[in-house]
C-alpha cells in the first residue's frame, strides 16, 4: 500500500494537523508520501521531510496553489494521487473543500472525518453530530479519506529525513480567483490544536465580555473558543466556533463558560480530557458531560478564576 | 438567471438520535423528519436572489423516497418556482447524489446551484464539491455571503482562519454555511399556493445514473458516553481540583 498525505500549511509553516494525519496513515500502514502544494512553500516541504515515518515529500510550488483553491488542488491531487491506494487530508476547511473534488474526479467515494482506522479499507466516523458512530468499509480501489486530527496523536515533527522531490505539475482550472481574506490575528495557540481551550457562550452577553475569557486564557496559554450561539449573536467571529459545523477540539482541558451545551456544541468538544462548566443554570446540559461543574454567575466566577489562577500558576 | 437548489429530507434537528439495538443504523421509525437546516439556508438564499431581481427562476430538486416531496413542497412554499423529485427508496451516497444532480444540471442548465454544506444525518460535507467537480464548475463552499456580479459570483467563505472571498465564473456551485442568512417561515397562503406549483417526478434510471453505493456501513454504535462529574462549591475548589486532582494546569 502507498499513502499520499496532503499537507496542511499556510505556505510558511506546516500545520500540526498534518502530523495527526500522518499518524492516521501509519495506522493504515504502507509507504507514506506527503504532498505540499502551495506557493513559495519550500520551508513547509523541509518541515514535512522531518516528520516521523514520511518516505518522500512531493512539492507542487506554483501561484495556482497559493490560496489553496479547491478547483486547482482537486485537479492536482487527483493527478498525483491516482497511483496511490489512499489519499488522506485533514478535515479542516481546506481538506473539506478540495477532497470531495478529488474523489469525484477519481470516481470514488470519500470517507469523511475518520476517528479511527480499523483496517486498510474500514474506518470509524461520527454521524448525526456524533450521536452515532459508524464503521464504514470502502470498496473503491483508491480510498479518499479526510481525518479528524484530534482523534490521532501526532507523529514526531523532528527526526525524519525524507527526500524532497519537486513536481512539475501545474493545474490551474481557471474557474475561480482569490479575491481577499480576513484572517484573525492572534498570539494565542491555534484553537484546533491547543492544549487548553476556554470557550464562551450566549451567557457572555456581548463581545466585550470575551476579554475576561482572554485574560484567563492568556494566564494558561489557552486558546479562546465560542459556541454557535455566541457567534450567531455576533459576539465573536466564526473562526472561534466549536461544534458540529465549527471546529472539533479535544484539548487536555476545556472550560465552557456560559454555554448551555447544545448537542451540536458537545459534538465539537466532548472528546476533551477534562471538561469544566461554569453556568448559573444548574439544569444546563453541559453539566452532564463536565468533570467539574460550578453553578455560578460567570461575571463573578471568571474574575475569581483569574485571581485564583494567578496564585497557582 | 436560473438557480437550482438541492434539498434533503433528514431527521429533524431537534430530535434525539437513537441507535438501533441491533447496531444497523439510527432508528428513523416514527421520527419527525424535516428539511436539512443547511438546505433551508440554500432555499432562502435563492429566494433572496430572486427578490433582488438576480434570479429569474428557482428550481428545487430532492433525491429520496416519496416523502421527500414534503421538503420540495416546503421549498416551493418558501418561494421556489417548481420542483424535481428524483425518487428512490435506496440509500443514495454523496458521489451518486452528485451524479444525479449533474444529470439534472445538464437538463436544466442553471447559472447557479446552491446546496447546504452538509446534511446533519451523514455529516459528509461532499455533495456540492463533487457536483462542482463532475460538472467542471467552480465552487464557493461554506458561504457566508453571495454576491452575483455580471458573469461572476463572489462568495465569502467561512474558513478555519477567518473569512476568504473568491470570485467564481458562472455557472458555479455554492454551499451554504450557517450565517449566510436566516431562513423565513412559509406563510399559510404560500403553503396553499405551493400545492399547485409543478413538480416533476423521475427515477435515477431515467437520469441514467447507477446509484449502487461504494461504502457499506458495517455497524452503527452509540458514542461512548461521558459521565457527569462533580459539582464544586467555588472557584478556589475548582482550581485546586484542576491542579491537584486532574493535574491539567
Amino acid at each position: 500500500m502507498s499513502i499520499l498525505v496532503i499537507a496542511e500549511h499556510d505556505n510558511s509553516s506546516l500545520k500540526q494537523a498534518t502530523l495527526n494525519v500522518v499518524a492516521a496513515a501509519k495506522a493504515i500502514g504502507g509507504d507514506i508520501d506527503v504532498l505540499v502544494a502551495g506557493e513559495n512553500c519550500g520551508a513547509v516541504a523541509e518541515a514535512a521531510a522531518k516528520a516521523e515515518g514520511v518516505n518522500k515529500v512531493l512539492v507542487a510550488d506554483n501561484a495556482a496553489y497559493g490560496h489553496f483553491l479547491g478547483e486547482n488542488l482537486g485537479e492536482l491531487v487527483a493527478e498525483v494521487g491516482k497511483g496511490y491506494s489512499h489519499i488522506l487530508a485533514a478535515a479542516g476547511t481546506v481538506g473539506k473543500d478540495f477532497m470531495p473534488r478529488v474523489a469525484a474526479l477519481l470516481d470514488v467515494a470519500q470517507v469523511s472525518d475518520i476517528m479511527r482506522v480499523e483496517s486498510e479499507d474500514t474506518f470509524v466516523r461520527p454521524i448525526y453530530a456524533g450521536n452515532a458512530i459508524a464503521t464504514v468499509k470502502s470498496s473503491d480501489s483508491i480510498k479518499v479519506v479526510t481525518v479528524r486530527p484530534t482523534a490521532f496523536d501526532p507523529v514526531a515533527g523532528e527526526g525524519g529525513s525524507a527526500a524532497v522531490e519537486q513536481l512539475d505539475v501545474v493545474k490551474d482550472a481557471g474557474l475561480s480567483q482569490f479575491v481577499s481574506e480576513e484572517l484573525a490575528k492572534s498570539d494565542r495557540p491555534d484553537l484546533a490544536s491547543a492544549g487548553i481551550v476556554v470557550s464562551g457562550g450566549r451567557g457572555m452577553q456581548n463581545g466585550d465580555n470575551f476579554k475576561m475569557l482572554e485574560q484567563v486564557a492568556d494566564l494558561m496559554g489557552a486558546a479562546v473558543g465560542a459556541s454557535r450561539a455566541a457567534v450567531d449573536a455576533g459576539f465573536v467571529p466564526n473562526d472561534m466556533q466549536v461544534g458540529q459545523t465549527g471546529k472539533i477540539v479535544a484539548p487536555q482541558l476545556y472550560i465552557a463558560v456560559g454555554i448551555s451545551g447544545a448537542i451540536q456544541h458537545l459534538a465539537g468538544m466532548s472528546d476533551s480530557k477534562v471538561i469544566v462548566a461554569i453556568n448559573k443554570d444548574e439544569e444546563a446540559p453541559i453539566f452532564q458531560v463536565a468533570d467539574y461543574g460550578l453553578v455560578a454567575d460567570l461575571f463573578e466566577a471568571v474574575p475569581q478564576l483569574e485571581e485564583e489562577l494567578k496564585k497557582v500558576l | 438567471m436560473k438557480v437550482l437548489v438541492a434539498v434533503k429530507r433528514v431527521i429533524d434537528y431537534n430530535v434525539k438520535v437513537r441507535v438501533k439495538p441491533d447496531n444497523t443504523g439510527v432508528d428513523l421509525a416514527n421520527v419527525k423528519m424535516a428539511m436539512n437546516p443547511f438546505c433551508e439556508i440554500a432555499v432562502e438564499e435563492a429566494v433572496r436572489l430572486k427578490e433582488k431581481g438576480v434570479a429569474s427562476e428557482i428550481v428545487v430538486v430532492s433525491i429520496g423516497p416519496k416523502a421527500s416531496q414534503e421538503q420540495i413542497r416546503t421549498a416551493l412554499a418558501l418561494g421556489a418556482d417548481r420542483g424535481i423529485h428524483v425518487e428512490t427508496d435506496e440509500e443514495v451516497q454523496s458521489l451518486e447524489a452528485a451524479k444525479l444532480l449533474k444529470a439534472v444540471v445538464e437538463k436544466e442548465e442553471p447559472k447557479l446551484v446552491i446546496l447546504g454544506k452538509q446534511s446533519i444525518d451523514s455529516d459528509n460535507n461532499q455533495t456540492g464539491q463533487m457536483l462542482a467537480a463532475l460538472t467542471g464548475m467552480g465552487q464557493g463552499t461554506f458561504a457566508s455571503e453571495v454576491v452575483v456580479e455580471g458573469d461572476k459570483v463572489n462568495v465569502t467563505r467561512e474558513v478555519d482562519g477567518g473569512l476568504m472571498t473568491v470570485a467564481l465564473n458562472l455557472p458555479a456551485v455554492v454551499t451554504t454555511d450557517l450565517r449566510l442568512n436566516e431562513p423565513r417561515y412559509a406563510s399559510l397562503p404560500n403553503i396553499m399556493k405551493a400545492k399547485k406549483k409543478p413538480l416533476d417526478n423521475m427515477s435515477p434510471a431515467d437520469l441514467g445514473v447507477d446509484i449502487a453505493p461504494r461504502l457499506s456501513t458495517l455497524k452503527v454504535e452509540a458514542p461512548a458516553s461521558r459521565q457527569a462529574g462533580v459539582k464544586v462549591a467555588d472557584v478556589a475548589e475548582l482550581v485546586d481540583k484542576l491542579k491537584n486532582e486532574a493535574k491539567v494546569i
